[in-house]
């Protein structure tokens, strides 16, 4: 780059230009690193903790917290970037859910004619289930591709025509689309209707690395949960802080500038509502292979309001921020910790980090350590000076 | 040759006719304003043009070619660009990257590109800070890189939604009014900016009431009336022009034509 007329590298009042930082100079990329090492480090250490403490079982809601955790970041960034809401995540993580686990534990035996070539082509495999009955179900690999298959489908066709206008109707179609999904699921004897499917197999990612929530792998399973968090973090963090990013933060910010810079925005706003659904379905998939099931209420409305308010206490475009808000208070409520109160408390904490902090609780913490200069990344600077 | 030329454009909001039969031309690489007084219809016939809005009959042609019809960011794409009456920055970004969000059209990663951080990706991200920089250089702004867009004076925000318009790489420019809301140094320092763009070779369609600014400028002036062109010539024909002056410029001819 060069040096321009007007000396913008120069230090100017102790505002140092944060475009060099950005801009990829060694400082620059090791603060953007902060939250990422964080991060991995507190994993261990949390496991470090409860180990010594003797309660390693609570890694279980912690892992189960994480793939709720990937849900609420990934709605994170349909809300603080495209500036859309939708109310139907729930209804994607239970779709993905359920496509695995009717496929995985549906027994295809009487198709006589497909079962033999499909098992050749290992997309089904014949299994004996708890009862040691013989069954034929699809395995657990193209059964997640399935489930991304229909969770895509749904999300085209719901978002396609909601996010051609501007405004809120995406909020509204999701709204309508998780209602009804909740109803077919109880509706209907495939999915179990209320009692929802369990005795779904588990999941051999590759040789030694198993998704289920059987005591041996459950250290396996926490690192495997946190790390494909943290994956979908650092993914979205530079799709942020791109091109992309820069798009997203300019439909929300002024659509018809955004359009007038070349921007399509109705297509922006479809990929990015279609990736945060892709993620909603993933987690769904990995969690119902983990609980070995998965029940209606995962795909009722409170579910996903609950997510829409999580991204929202979390700071929205802050998606560390969201992640850590959602993986904490999401693992309180797993371990019983607000009781017949769960909603109730759940609904005051929100109340109160949204009026007391509401950029995120994070926020005030990034912006001590922004004025002692240790780290500073692009999604703080966008809020204006501290 | 005319870069941009519209035919019979038509446009009514309800009852209201905002935009009545306009036919113009811009040259290439000429000054043209579009003047008239409030709600002739100088706004509407931008929206027109840049696609905010479809007409309800009337063609416009862009480059040779009929852009009828197109959305805003293919029309942003193929070479025109535009600032707003009221600035419209992006609020929640600094103004480097709000004048970074002009290189969208002539940039092209993707999701994936941009989410695994792909080499060709970081090249680019490079080119699009560097050539920003450059833009916000040339409206003498770069010093304000790192400044969120939320704290500039109204002034300094029409310079960087200049220079995001002109980080488009535009060919055809339209500047809606931008010199209202200037103090009158900030608005000399806007016409030499007006004449520093043209000499890059950016064909600029103007609409603007400072008449002194209009008539120092323009190669070409159109003059709209109730949503109806009623004159077009040279800066010198326009203020001679007898239908003008009784709509528009009233009695300050002299005025005019002396400042």
């Amino acid at each position: 780059m060069k040096r321009l007329s007007t000396g913008i590298w120069a230090d100017k009042g102790g505002i140092r230009s944060s475009v060099e930082d950005e801009g990829g100079t060694i400082a620059g990329r090791l603060r953007g690193l902060v939250p990422v090492i964080g991060f991995a480090m507190a994993v261990p250490l949390l496991h470090l903790v409860l180990r010594v403490a003797g309660t390693e079982y609570c890694l279980t809601q912690l892992t189960m917290a994480a793939y709720y955790a990937i849900v609420v970041t990934g709605l994170g960034l349909l809300m603080g970037y495209a500036g859309q809401v939708s109310l139907g995540h729930g209804a994607f993580f239970a779709l993905g859910g359920y496509t695995t686990a009717v496929l995985t534990t549906h027994d295809f035996s009487k198709w006589k004619a497909a079962t033999g070539w499909l098992q050749e082509a290992h997309i089904m495999v014949a299994r004996q289930d708890l009862y040691g009955n013989q069954l034929v179900t699809v395995t657990p690999w193209a059964a997640f591709f399935a489930a991304m298959a229909v969770a895509m489908i749904a999300g085209c066709l719901i978002g396609y025509p909601a996010l051609r206008l501007r405004g809120h109707y995406l909020a509204m179609a999701t709204l309508g689309f998780g209602l009804i999904v909740a109803k077919l699921l109880v509706g209907s004897n495939l999915t179990g209707a209320a009692d929802g499917l369990n005795g779904v197999p588990e999941w051999i990612l590759m040789p030694g690395l198993v998704v289920s929530g059987k005591v041996p792998v459950r250290v396996q399973n926490y690192y495997l949960a946190c790390g494909l968090l943290l994956v979908v973090l650092v993914l979205l963090r530079n799709t942020v802080q791109s091109r992309v990013g820069r798009a997203l933060k300019s439909i929300h910010d002024g659509e018809k500038a955004a359009n007038s810079m070349g921007i399509n925005t109705a297509a922006y706003k479809l990929k990015v509502f279609l990736l945060s659904a892709a993620l909603a379905a993933a987690a769904g998939v990995f969690f119902t292979h983990y609980t070995a099931g998965i029940g209606p209420s995962e795909a009722g409305a409170l579910k996903s309001l609950r997510y829409v308010a999580l991204a929202a206490a979390g700071g929205m475009s802050n998606l560390w921020g969201v992640a850590i808000v959602s993986l904490a208070l999401n693992y309180f409520s797993l371990r019983g910790w607000f009781g017949t109160y769960d909603n109730a408390v759940f609904g005051a904490l929100l109340i109160l980090i949204i009026s007391l902090a509401p950029a995120g609780p994070l926020q005030p913490a990034a912006a001590w350590l922004r004025r002692r200069g240790w780290w500073r990344n692009a999604q703080s600077s966008h809020h204006g000076t501290p | 040759m005319a870069l941009l030329e519209t035919e019979t454009l038509r446009k009514s909001f309800g009852g209201l006719l905002a935009v009545d039969g306009v036919s113009f031309k811009v040259e290439v690489g000429q000054i043209t304003s579009l003047i008239g007084p409030n709600g002739a219809g100088k706004t509407t016939l931008f929206n027109l043009v840049t696609g905010l809005l479809p007409p309800d009959r009337g063609t416009v042609r862009f480059k040779d070619q009929s852009v009828t019809g197109w959305k805003p960011h293919q029309i942003a794409r193929a070479g025109m660009s535009r600032t707003f009456q009221n600035p419209s920055l992006f609020g929640r970004m600094n103004v480097l990257e709000n004048v970074m969000v002009g290189r969208h059209c002539c940039s092209d990663s993707g999701f994936w590109g941009c989410a695994l951080r792909l080499p060709s990706q970081k090249r680019e991200e490079q080119r699009i800070r560097a050539a920003s920089l450059e833009e916000l250089d040339f409206v003498g702004l770069a010093y304000l890189a790192s400044f969120p867009a939320s704290a500039l004076t109204f002034g300094q925000r029409r310079m960087v939604e200049l220079a995001r318009a002109l980080a488009t790489e535009p060919e055809m420019l339209l500047l809606d009014e931008p010199a209202s809301g200037l103090n009158t140094s900030e608005k000399r320092e806007l016409g030499d900016l007006i004449i520093r763009v043209r000499k890059r070779g950016v064909t600029i369609l103007l609409v603007e009431h400072d008449m002194s600014m209009v008539m120092g400028l323009s190669d070409s002036v159109v003059v709209l009336h109730n949503g109806a062109k009623i004159a077009e010539g040279t800066p010198v024909e326009i203020q001679n022009d007898e239908k003008v002056v009784r709509v528009y410029l009233g009695g300050e001819v002299e005025n005019v034509a002396a400042g």
